[in-house]
């Protein structure tokens, strides 16, 4: 059947809408291929807005990748907003990719990239927009096989409902293996039809059908087992982890895009993985171990990325970029590299010590010192130990008296609420610590304007983490304890006013939390929600907690559990989780006993520097951590 | 990559672009940033702003707005660096994407650019109306002395008067009627010769001016080109603002600078700055001198 672009039909919608740009493509390397000389075809999503989707990385490698193969096409599609759905309803305009602008429902594959679990009602607008049955179990040979990936695939069961597929892990080499079984299942005459496709999608490691497991519940709402309905299926699927990351240099030709979106930067991955041990955090438990690029590699990297892109910064992202073993020579190579060129770098993600303030400054030489932002997360010493961020006041203050030292004028301090075992008092230390900020401040600096400014969200607790069994802070208690925290910085008129406090209410992160470790009597929440008009529930404007509540009590309370049931509950060590049976490599003993001694407030090393603590991740990979430098020499950045 | 921000800037290049196709859709700080980009990647030596964050010395010259698509757009940069304008346009074109076009560069000669910039003009693809209804409806707008439209903008609503604004319209009727939105496949094409007054009157404004007169059912403004910009001529024709500057450039390119040029084209290309050669052989009608740009630094 020929495909045909739909944006004849679209071009006279786009003058009604906010931001038209943002649909027609046209983005410096974008790839259009034709349709019918390539053998497998995948749509991309990321369900966000464009200017959002648009700087994903992992869309982003994943585009290139699979492009990069004679035979296969990617194109990509994001959330259209909803005065465009809309008068796409109105004028039958399906989803369409921002590419060719052709219509998703005719992909081998649609894949979606889930960084957040709040981009769910977002999956069932680009479903049914595309003309693909929302409930998998609906779909036949004709619609693309559907198949989440990112962070939230870890616990993918609220959705496993929409879902065929979820992919859990790097996924550079896995979307290559689902391309070679696709290739070949379509090469054969697509033998037994999409129930086949989907049994051998299931043999690749990492790839995991909700389908292919049944799950039964105990009379008090908890699990009873998830049992497999196929010999097909494995027991557990791992996760995908890839190895050597100078191997795979993604992307080599970044996305430029024409809108303006929320990164006006290039981003170079300096690393993959976390040692770090924050508890709370899910990114840094699920990506082990620590895979470093090398200094070599990431020099290429950022040199061949800018001329291609014609970007003025880039980004040396990881979740704690920092801890690149190479970052000092790293950082002062291509700052000697670029000085005077007018080409800025950043470090996204840094940590709290004296160390950062010379990258800092060493990053900014040519620049302006603006503002450095440190993540302290918890108010108070004990919160502190409890969630494993080990800083303590002293280097918290030293740290920022140095850097107000070195002419940065302002410092901004991010932090959790609603963090276990939290009491007032954690959180009222925040004021405390903000306001010696400020008095270090003016000391160092010699100046009374400076700035502090605290940032601070509520912590919503994800599988696969330490945290996993933990009760969910109401909102209410989070809201109450900010409001505390806002009397009490104002407390000190002379000192607070140099003091900014940024939060949002709890409410959403309480609908988060469900979303995260919920389990698949959520998807009918997820449904009802979208019926009733829920989009976009990452963004304040859009995001309707009164919809939520009211969805929960109509389709959790008939099946005996609750929204609190899923979120403000403890669980127990027994409890099966629902995501028990996909496997990040970290070993569930562990994890319970790195949570008991949360509770007992003792802290656990960072196994980058010193010995190994048995997480489970290294033998279950087979693997060690990888750190450089394999030869120590003269620091190579690429050629000049 | 980009020059010595505190270098000043040595020559001004005056670019006339295109903005085609789904690329009609960005709006003017799209394709600000657009070229921003390009420079950087054609290794321009742009002449940059002071202060903490230097931006590139461009001067826009009334940008069409977001949805219309325009063969006649203008903007001024400034160069650190003397380079053939030939090769500044070229190298440019190459750089931005499918959809934004340099059509000509020239070096700026003495007088602004936005002074010879006093009209537009417009050709609107009007659906759903036929070429003989719509001539009807512009002889009745054109004879009428003002007519108010309204608009809805980001501050509310606001009224202009759109007929005072009109030099001239022209009416023929779509050569090709390929994909027929309208059932019957009526469609008329206005040519719109149209002042920049302030607030501006825009392509929809005249429709809505069309409706109000003549009852033409709401049309929503699926296509319009700006076709040219210039200055009035006394038959209401416009002026090309780039001629001046081509007579000026002709008569200033000495004998004693192209020799100089030819000396130094080896070391003097843009191309030092990525690293990417220049594509002569792209650009078959210019000999080495113009190559190099017309002085060196």
């Amino acid at each position: 059947m020929a495909v045909t672009s739909v944006f004849e039909q679209l071009e006279p919608l786009l003058p009604r809408v906010s931001k038209p740009v943002q649909y027609v493509g046209g983005e410096l390397n974008a790839t259009v291929k034709d349709w019918d000389t390539t053998a497998v075809r995948w749509a991309l999503m990321y369900p966000d807005a464009y200017e959002v989707g648009l700087p994903n990385q992992g869309i982003m490698i994943l585009y290139e990748v699979l492009n990069e193969q004679p035979d296969v096409l990617a194109e990509r599609t994001y959330a259209v907003w909803p005065d465009l759905e809309a008068l796409m309803r109105v004028h039958g305009v399906p989803q369409f990719t921002v590419d060719a602008h052709r219509p998703v429902g005719a992909f081998d594959l649609l894949g979606v990239s889930f960084a957040t679990e709040l981009g769910y009602t977002n999956l069932l607008t680009a479903l049914d927009l595309a003309g693909i049955p929302l409930l998998a179990s609906a779909r036949t040979d004709g619609h693309p096989i559907v198949i989440a990936g990112g962070h939230a695939a870890f616990n993918p069961e609220p959705i496993a409902d929409f879902i065929d597929a979820a992919v859990l892990g790097d996924g550079e080499q896995v979307v290559l293996e689902i391309t070679g079984v696709v290739r070949d299942w379509k090469a054969r005459g697509c033998p037994g039809g999409r129930p086949e496709l989907l049994d051998r999608l299931a043999q690749l490691d990492g790839v995991y059908l909700p389908g292919h497991y049944d799950v039964s519940y105990l009379p008090d709402g908890r699990i009873a087992e998830v049992v497999r309905n196929t010999e097909r299926a494995p027991l557990r699927v791992a996760k995908r982890t890839t190895m050597d990351l100078d191997e795979w240099p993604y992307p080599k030709r970044p996305l430029v895009p024409i809108a303006e979106s929320v990164h006006e930067r290039m981003s170079v991955e300096i690393f993959r993985g976390c040692t770090r041990g924050c508890r709370f955090c899910q990114a840094g438990m699920i990506t082990r171990p620590v895979r470093e690029r090398s200094a070599r590699g990431i020099g290429e990297m950022v040199e061949s990325g800018l001329a291609a892109s014609g970007f003025s910064e880039v980004g040396l992202l990881s979740l704690s970029s920092a801890d690149h073993s190479e970052i000092r020579e790293l950082t002062k190579g291509l700052a000697d590299r670029y000085e005077g060129s007018g080409i800025g770098l950043s470090l996204p993600s840094t940590r709290v010590d004296a160390f950062n303030i010379d990258l800092a400054n060493e990053i900014s030489r040519n620049g302006r010192r603006s503002g450095l932002t440190f993540a302290p997360e918890g108010g108070s010493e004990r919160i502190r130990r409890v969630i494993n961020k080990m800083v303590s006041e002293e280097d918290l203050i030293r740290t920022v008296s140095t850097a107000f030292g070195a002419g940065w004028r302002q410092v901004k301090l991010y932090f959790m609420c609603g963090l276990p075992t939290e009491t007032d008092d954690d959180v009222l230390q925040i004021a405390q610590l903000a306001h010696r900020v400020i008095r270090a401040g003016r000391q160092a600096s010699g100046s009374n304007e400076i700035r502090c400014t605290i940032s601070i969200g509520a912590f919503v607790p994800k599988p696969h983490t330490p945290f996993q069994w933990v009760a969910q802070e109401h909102p209410d208690v989070v809201d109450q304890r900010l409001k505390l925290l806002r009397a009490k910085i104002n407390s000190d008129r002379k000192i607070g006013r140099n003091v900014g406090m940024r939060y949002h209410d709890g409410k959403p992160s309480l609908i988060e939390g469900l979303l995260s470790r919920g389990d698949r009597r959520v998807g009918r929440v997820i449904e009802r929600v979208w019926r009733e008009g829920g989009r976009f529930d990452g963004w304040g404007e859009h995001f309707r907690y009164d919809r939520w509540v009211a969805a929960c009590a109509a389709e959790l309370e008939p099946q005996g559990v609750s929204l609190e049931w899923f979120t403000t509950r403890e669980r127990g060590r027994e409890e099966i989780l629902p995501w028990d049976h996909l496997d990040s490599g970290l070993d569930a003993d562990w994890l319970w006993d790195d949570w008991q001694d949360a509770l007992a407030g003792r802290e656990q090393d960072d196994c980058r520097w010193t010995p190994c603590f048995d997480c489970g991740v290294c033998p279950s990979l087979g693997t060690d951590i990888q750190i450089g430098p394999v030869d120590i020499g003269p620091i190579h950045v690429g050629p000049r | 990559m980009s020059p010595n921000p505190s270098a000043a800037p040595v020559c001004k290049v005056r670019l006339r672009y295109a903005k085609r196709g789904k690329l009609r859709f960005t709006s003017h700080r799209d394709v600000a940033r657009a070229f921003e980009r390009a420079f950087r990647r054609a290794g321009l030596p742009m002449a940059y702003s002071q202060g903490y964050s230097p931006h590139p010395l461009v001067s826009w010259v009334g940008a069409a707005p977001t949805g219309v698509a325009s063969e006649a757009e203008y903007a001024e940069i400034a160069l650190v660096r003397r380079v053939d304008p030939r090769v500044v346009c070229a190298e440019l074109d190459a750089a931005l994407p499918d959809g934004l076009a340099v059509l000509e560069g020239v070096l700026a000669g003495p007088g602004g650019l936005a002074e010879r910039i006093e009209a537009s003009a417009w050709r609107i693809e009007v659906r759903g109306v036929g070429g003989e209804q719509l001539r009807q409806a512009a002889h009745t707008l054109l004879a009428t002395s003002t007519l108010l439209v309204e608009r809805v903008t980001k501050d509310g609503r606001r009224s202009l008067d759109a007929r005072a604004a009109i030099v001239s319209l022209e009416v023929d009727d779509c050569a090709t009627a390929a994909p027929a939105p309208d059932p019957l496949g009526r469609c008329g094409i206005l040519t719109a010769v149209v002042r920049q007054v302030s607030p501006a009157v825009r392509p929809d404004d005249v429709l809505s001016a069309l409706g109000a007169v003549a009852g033409l059912p709401s049309s929503v403004l699926v296509k319009a080109i700006r076709t040219a910009q210039g200055r009035l001529d006394d038959d209401g024709g416009l002026v090309d603002p780039l001629d001046a500057d081509r007579v000026f450039a002709r008569t200033a390119m000495t004998l004693d600078e192209v020799a100089q040029s030819d000396d130094r084209s080896a070391q003097h290309g843009v191309a030092g700055h990525t690293g990417r050669p220049l594509r002569t052989t792209e650009l078959p009608e210019l000999d080495r001198i113009s190559v190099a740009g017309l002085g060196g630094g």
